[in-house]
């Protein structure tokens, strides 16, 4: 086994870990901090595709702002008390058969495809360079780029709107 | 790295999100267990950019940047909907006081 494969099932099981802990813990609190370390194995993995820029992307915008919003939001609630009762416990088996049922469709749809071949190109590869992907974002996709800042002014009106004392 | 390894765990992850989604009752949960897909779906989009770029790689393309501006794109629009939804549940809990998802059925009476 190689040092890349050996990062690959490390950086695997703690996001697998850390997303089973996020749907199991009763604290909410304990959730989101699971949820945080799940997306730095993400961006671990990110880092083995050499996707930087997405890597550190991924740990500001996610680990960084989302979750301390989300854990600003819990905080401002009071929620971090185990208040949650216990739901029907059918209800809860339901749910998790037909999760599993989708993850087994999904599995078994891609048992017979050839994909044996195709290999995703670890550890080089210059494409998730900053260099690179700027000048893709500011010649190919200049527009999305631009209409995406319109959508983060109406996010923060409509956020502001929607929060404010009527 | 084979692909079907990466495909297999974004399986996995985003399975995980909908058990998340179908068994908790708490709304900021179920709000986590859709990021949580979500970058369950991003982390298959750049694996199958450095799939495509390796596949390319003979021809000297360059090849496999618009899956990454897509993940770009859609942690955009994610870091916007989480600003509107946390705004949505902190009303939400200003008006009845919880967020169990339970006590949001309104529209069926």
């Amino acid at each position: 086994m190689s040092i890349t494969e050996i990062l690959f099932a490390v950086l695997t099981v703690v996001a697998l870990f850390g997303a089973m802990m996020v749907i199991t813990s009763r604290n909410p609190i304990y959730s989101v901090l699971w949820l945080i370390l799940t997306f730095f194995a993400i961006s671990g993995h990110y880092i083995l595709l050499n996707a930087q820029f997405l890597a550190i992307v991924n740990i500001i915008v996610y680990a960084g702002a989302i979750m301390v919003l989300f854990l600003f939001v819990i905080m401002l609630m009071n929620l971090n008390k185990e208040t949650e009762p216990s739901r029907n416990r059918w209800l809860k088996m339901a749910g998790v058969i037909g999760g599993g049922c989708l993850m087994l469709v999904l599995v078994a749809a891609l048992r017979d495809i050839d994909i044996k071949d195709n290999i995703a190109n670890v550890g080089h590869g210059d494409i998730g360079l900053l260099k690179n992907l700027g000048k893709e974002l500011f010649t190919t996709y200049v527009v999305p780029f631009e209409i995406s800042s319109i959508l983060f002014l109406s996010a923060m009106v409509g956020a502001v709107v929607i929060g404010k004392k009527n | 790295m084979p692909i079907i390894y990466y495909i297999i765990l974004s399986i996995a992850l985003f399975s995980i999100g909908i058990v998340g989604v179908l068994t908790r009752r708490n709304a900021i949960i179920i709000f986590m267990c859709v990021e949580l897909m979500l970058n369950a779906v991003n982390l298959l989009l750049v694996a199958f950019s450095k799939m495509h770029y390796n596949a390319a790689l003979k021809d000297g393309l360059v090849a496999g940047a618009d899956g990454q501006l897509f993940v770009f794109f859609i942690m955009v629009v994610a870091a916007a909907e989480v600003s509107v939804g946390l705004a949505i549940i902190v009303m939400m809990y200003r008006n009845i006081h919880s967020v169990d998802v339970n006590f949001l059925n309104r529209l069926k009476h």
